[in-house]
């Protein structure tokens, strides 16, 4: 029988949540890294016992750490307690060092900062980390200060894809609330020269040659806060959504507006409908209809919580414009929590599973693509991220 | 030996206790215990001083002999009580943050 397993980071630890294909009887492991902010952790689709996980912290930097076994046991890949016969140590994963190279690199720029002057680059964190579809050594990461590196050897080492940061509208980019994150990474399976990436806030990104050049794809995306309204950089994109069977149809959900693009991120028109508000940060498709689309809306950029108090989540069947609320179990009074832009996700099981994850600490899954609604923990650290594995 | 005592985090981290003990050759400086450490648990590269820069993290600080030695040179010496292992040199992490 098919299981299930939860990975979650927060505020304060990373936990594993596991349960049969039924998702109703739920066991509970951590927290793991005890202390320590948990930006990301996801598992390899090539295979599920690989995980990986973004540790980090304002004191001690950041840490990568890797499980081999579904998340029971963890290593600091090349960071093991033997130093090389040379003395130092090979393993460096967690050095994120910007290439500046003349050869591979791009010269370290500066990005407009909060005041509109100009702010050294500098690295903070990992936000995001999407292994390969097809090597469990292969692995993505989305970083602050903006940018992108990739592993080949396990997480053991790490090396930027300088040409996203190098493409030269940097000195643009500017910090969201939450800083200059790189945050969504979707690799094509039916291209492996395409990535799309988002940034928050300078827009999102699109590669057709394995990451050696990139292009904007913000064209129709309308902000507020930018007097150009053609302007391709500056646009707060929170999250974006592909289905693996359709992927040249993205779905995005930007600081304010929920979006969608039929060409690969050409053009975009806005999809918000009926929604009582298009602020919001995750956005996700239903694992077996391409057009069923989920949200959950905030009330507004200064008041991160739902309207009126009310917990609800919003599926569109249409690919957008038409939303219903979902409610049966969410609470519907005295809720005021967010829902991060990394926090949904949906299993692949027959009848689709969908979960999302609280700044206050509940994470609640529908094992009936949204109609009926459960906590499965509800006093976690503040959640920052939910990934669900489907196993066989 | 020299003594270091390390934040919680990074004994979890490191898998050690309170205390470490390195050996050190040379000269006793920030740096050259601050080397000592990062070849012998590699795992704590990057958390003390940046990768690149060498900087030490601006949350964390160095004492030792009940003296701030956080702004004083990487290369110069360390008091004596620290090089001969009478007196631990202390790697403390900021009360800040929740």
């Amino acid at each position: 029988m098919s299981t299930v397993r939860v990975l979650v980071g927060t505020h304060k630890g990373a936990f594993v949540l596991t349960s049969d294909g039924k998702r109703e009887k739920w066991d509970v492991s951590g927290p793991h890294f005890a202390g320590w902010e948990i930006y990301h952790l996801k598992g390899s689709p090539a295979d599920p016992n690989r995980l990986y996980a973004s540790q980090t912290s304002g004191w001690f930097g950041q840490i990568i750490q890797r499980s081999s076994d579904g998340g029971k046991t963890w290593e600091t890949p090349g960071g093991g307690l033997k130093p090389t016969p040379g003395g130092m140590p090979t393993g460096e994963s967690n050095k994120f060092a910007y290439d500046t190279s003349a050869v591979t690199g791009k010269p370290l720029t500066t990005h407009q900062w909060y005041d509109g002057t100009q702010h050294p680059w500098e690295f903070k964190r990992v936000w995001h980390l999407e292994p390969s579809l097809t090597d469990p050594d292969t692995v993505y990461a989305g970083v602050e200060d903006a940018a992108l590196f990739r592993t080949t050897d396990g997480a053991a080492s790490w090396q930027e894809v300088a040409g996203l940061r190098g493409h030269g509208t940097g000195p643009k980019w500017q910090p969201g609330a939450g800083g200059l994150g790189l945050h969504t990474i979707i690799l094509d399976p039916s291209n492996p020269k395409r990535i799309f990436i988002a940034i928050s806030a300078a827009g999102a990104f699109r590669t057709d040659d394995g990451g050696k050049t990139w292009r904007p794809i913000n064209q129709g995306l309308r902000s507020q806060y930018i007097p150009d309204p053609n302007a391709e950089i500056g646009h707060c994109v929170h999250h974006m959504a592909m289905h693996p069977q359709r992927p040249g149809v993205l779905f995005m959900q930007k600081h304010w507006d929920v979006m969608r693009t039929d060409d690969a991120g050409d053009q975009w028109r806005e999809v918000s409908g009926n929604l009582p508000t298009d602020f919001g940060f995750v956005i996700d498709v239903h694992a077996h209809e391409p057009e069923t689309i989920y949200v959950v809306p905030i009330k507004s950029d200064s008041e991160h919580f739902p309207i009126e108090g009310k917990l609800r989540v919003y599926r569109s069947r249409s690919g957008g414009n038409e939303w219903e609320p979902l409610t049966k179990g969410l609470p519907q009074r005295d809720c005021y929590v967010n829902v991060l832009r990394d926090a949904m996700a949906v299993d692949t099981l027959d009848s689709c599973g969908v979960y999302f994850g609280t700044t206050g600490g509940q994470v609640y899954v529908s094992n009936d693509a949204g109609d009926n609604w459960s906590p499965i923990v509800s006093n976690l650290p503040a959640v920052f991220s939910v990934e669900v594995q489907t196993l066989q | 030996m020299i003594q270091v005592v390390l934040p919680a985090h990074l004994r979890t981290l490191a898998g050690v206790g309170s205390e470490i003990s390195i050996e050190i050759a040379g000269p006793v400086t920030q740096r050259s215990i601050l080397d000592a450490i990062e070849s012998t648990y590699p795992v704590l590269r990057g958390t003390i001083r940046d990768h690149v820069t060498h900087q030490r993290r601006p949350f964390l600080r160095f004492f030792a002999c009940q003296e701030d030695l956080s702004h004083e040179p990487p290369d110069a010496p360390l008091p004596e009580a620290v090089s001969s292992g009478k007196e631990p040199f202390m790697i403390i992490g900021a009360i800040a943050g929740g």
